[in-house]
């Protein structure tokens, strides 16, 4: 099977670290008494986008479109309806550490310090290296993500952001082939979200990891990817079109927000989502799933923020 | 305020002396008796008092109370002197009933923390069995909740009658008192831990042996210590009766035995002892659970 090389812009494409192939995923409707009922509940269908390697892919939709329940797909926390996963030319069905995970909720384990929180992936991936071995790689990305001084303390006494930094130093720290971040800025205030993101950016330039990230804010979007993929609204939801982020790196805040690129494709993505939070009443009807009635449709001011 | 009464936080330790002075003091006052006053009795009832031996001459030929026979309930300088008596010869063997008081500390203690330490052994292993398993774990609560509200002591004729020995049955009413919450605790932590753990534990690929001892039994380390300390005060409560109705020699059965000596003060002294070990066990508790626990 050659399906590490998608078939359109063989020539011109990097080579593919992860290929999300045809990927679907329903739950079956539940009675009001949780009982199995009739038909079932479509979250998306037919994703179908592949993640080159070296680069950073950011996806962004509305609560509800199924970017969370993807990316555990993609993870290999929960499995797809159809379609599939496939890294390095291999079908993947099982979480493992050639996907690490940044989780929105940091899961740091709180009986273990910051450096064996880390440290514990750190051996996981090289069962054969030294004591000696396995700490300094360690002490790097600790370093590398400012955590220094901090080593000791246990995640109970830790900000959000500090937190977040030991969750993304745990995942960068063994070398995965795809990076996945699920909101990873989600519990962090406005601030620190700032600094953790010019980190984050410089850990996947130092080294040239591959990241899928998702998010619902927009900015972060633009700051951080390469290219953003756009999800309409679940149910039903479908990946409506990738686009490219060409403005070059290192980028910062302050010359983002003067370049008109950079408020080309802020209102091209605003006006995408605006107007699918428009349609998605229309989209239910047409469903006809009563489970439909349950995604939320978040407001203008939510889609902003 | 000078900076050693903040250090050593005196306030709440001088309180807690003098209320322990305030009910001494009303201890004392309550039990105190009158001198005896000869009053208008007659001749003929004192000789029947005397030679019943409720009251004796002094050394000046007065009549006072005989101080070894005493009524009521002793005051505190009546169980001070038994104290200083029992401390006195605290390792003495006197056959087989009357042994000292550290003798009976030592036979307590060790009966309690074998009961105790064997519950919370299988009591983990199998909380961890059935928490690992949400089927087991539904199918077995409903046996839990029945066994769970048994008192130890309703287990122990059956014991006795099973395993024939008191020393043994001793113990086992220690264990059945300490069994069950922990099983109970245990399994509901094991089942609860948090979902982000298990994923993190599979992304870095653990085995299962790593995968209990890396990340289930320190993630459910809280509610198991949680469970162990009900589990010790239950079984400490336990213990006591255990060894009244079994005649084991300890500290619960030395109240009995000062109530079979009708020495009441006795009574007293092996209740305030009672206290002082548990007040003790729980002490060594605490600080091995320290450290066990974490903060989310």
């Amino acid at each position: 099977m050659q399906n590490n090389t998608p078939s359109e812009a063989v020539s011109t494409a990097p080579r593919s670290a992860m290929l999300i192939d045809h990927v679907s995923k329903s739950f079956p409707i539940l009675n009001a008494n949780g009982t199995p009922g009739r038909g079932t509940f479509n979250v998306f269908e037919g994703v179908k986008f592949d993640i080159r390697e070296g680069e950073f892919l950011t996806m962004i939709g509305h609560s509800g479109c199924g970017k969370s329940t993807l990316l555990n797909i993609m993870a290999g926390f929960d499995k797809p309806t159809e379609g599939g996963i496939i890294v390095d030319g291999k079908q993947v069905t099982a979480p493992g550490l050639d996907r690490m995970v940044v989780f929105q909720s940091f899961a740091l384990m709180p009986w273990l310090t910051c450096f064996d929180n880390v440290r514990v992936a750190v051996r996981s991936a090289h069962p054969d290296w030294t004591k000696q071995q396995v700490n300094q790689h360690t002490q790097k990305y600790i370093d590398t993500m400012g955590l220094t001084g901090s080593e000791n303390k246990r995640p109970a006494l830790l900000s959000g952001g500090m937190k977040q930094r030991v969750g993304i130093a745990r995942a960068f720290c063994v070398d995965p082939t795809v990076l996945l971040l699920d909101e990873p800025f989600a519990q962090i205030d406005a601030l620190t979200r700032g600094v953790i993101q010019d980190e984050l950016m410089r850990m996947w330039q130092t080294v040239n990891a591959t990241v899928f990230m998702v998010t619902h804010d927009v900015d972060e979007a633009i700051l951080l990817s390469d290219r953003i993929a756009l999800m309409t609204n679940g149910p039903n939801a479908r990946l409506a079109e990738i686009i490219d982020v060409d403005i070059p790196r290192p980028r910062t805040r302050e010359q983002l927000i003067e370049m008109p690129e950079y408020m080309r494709l802020r209102n091209h993505i605003l006006k995408f989502l605006i107007s699918h939070s428009r349609r998605a009443p229309a989209a239910q009807e047409t469903v006809g799933t009563p489970a439909a009635a349950a995604a939320p449709t978040p407001s203008v001011e939510e889609v902003c923020s | 305020m000078p900076d050693w009464i903040v250090r050593l936080n005196v306030a709440p330790k001088l309180i807690s002396l003098s209320l322990l002075g305030v009910m001494l003091l009303g201890w004392h006052l309550a039990t105190a008796r009158d001198a005896f006053v000869q009053g208008n009795l007659s001749d003929t009832e004192l000789m029947t008092m005397e030679f019943n031996g409720d009251i004796i001459r002094d050394e000046n030929d007065n009549y006072i109370f005989n101080p070894a026979k005493i009524s009521g309930i002793p005051g505190p300088m009546a169980v001070a002197k038994k104290c200083r008596e029992e401390f006195s010869h605290p390792f003495h063997t006197n056959g087989t009933n009357d042994h000292g008081i550290a003798h009976l500390v030592w036979y307590t203690i060790s009966r309690f923390s074998i009961g105790f330490l064997a519950a919370a052994f299988v009591g983990i292993f199998v909380g961890v069995m059935i928490g690992l398993s949400p089927l087991l774990l539904q199918s077995i609560n409903p046996f839990l909740q029945v066994l769970k509200p048994i008192s130890p002591l309703a287990w122990m004729p059956l014991l006795l009658y099973t395993v024939q020995k008191p020393q043994l049955t001793a113990i086992l009413v220690v264990f059945m008192a300490a069994i069950w919450p922990t099983i109970a605790n245990t399994a509901f932590g094991v089942s609860n831990i948090r979902e982000d753990y298990l994923r993190v534990a599979s992304l870095l690929q653990f085995n299962w042996f790593r995968r209990l001892f890396k990340v289930i039994l320190p993630g459910a380390a809280p509610a198991i210590v949680a469970g162990l300390r009900i589990s010790f005060g239950s079984a400490l409560v336990a213990v006591v009766p255990a060894e009244m109705l079994l005649g084991e020699l300890g500290v619960g059965y030395l109240t009995w035995i000062e109530w079979n000596n009708l020495d009441i003060a006795g009574v007293l002294f092996a209740i305030l002892v009672v206290g002082v070990v548990g007040y003790a066990m729980d002490l060594l508790f605490n600080r091995a659970a320290r450290g066990v626990g974490y903060a989310e």
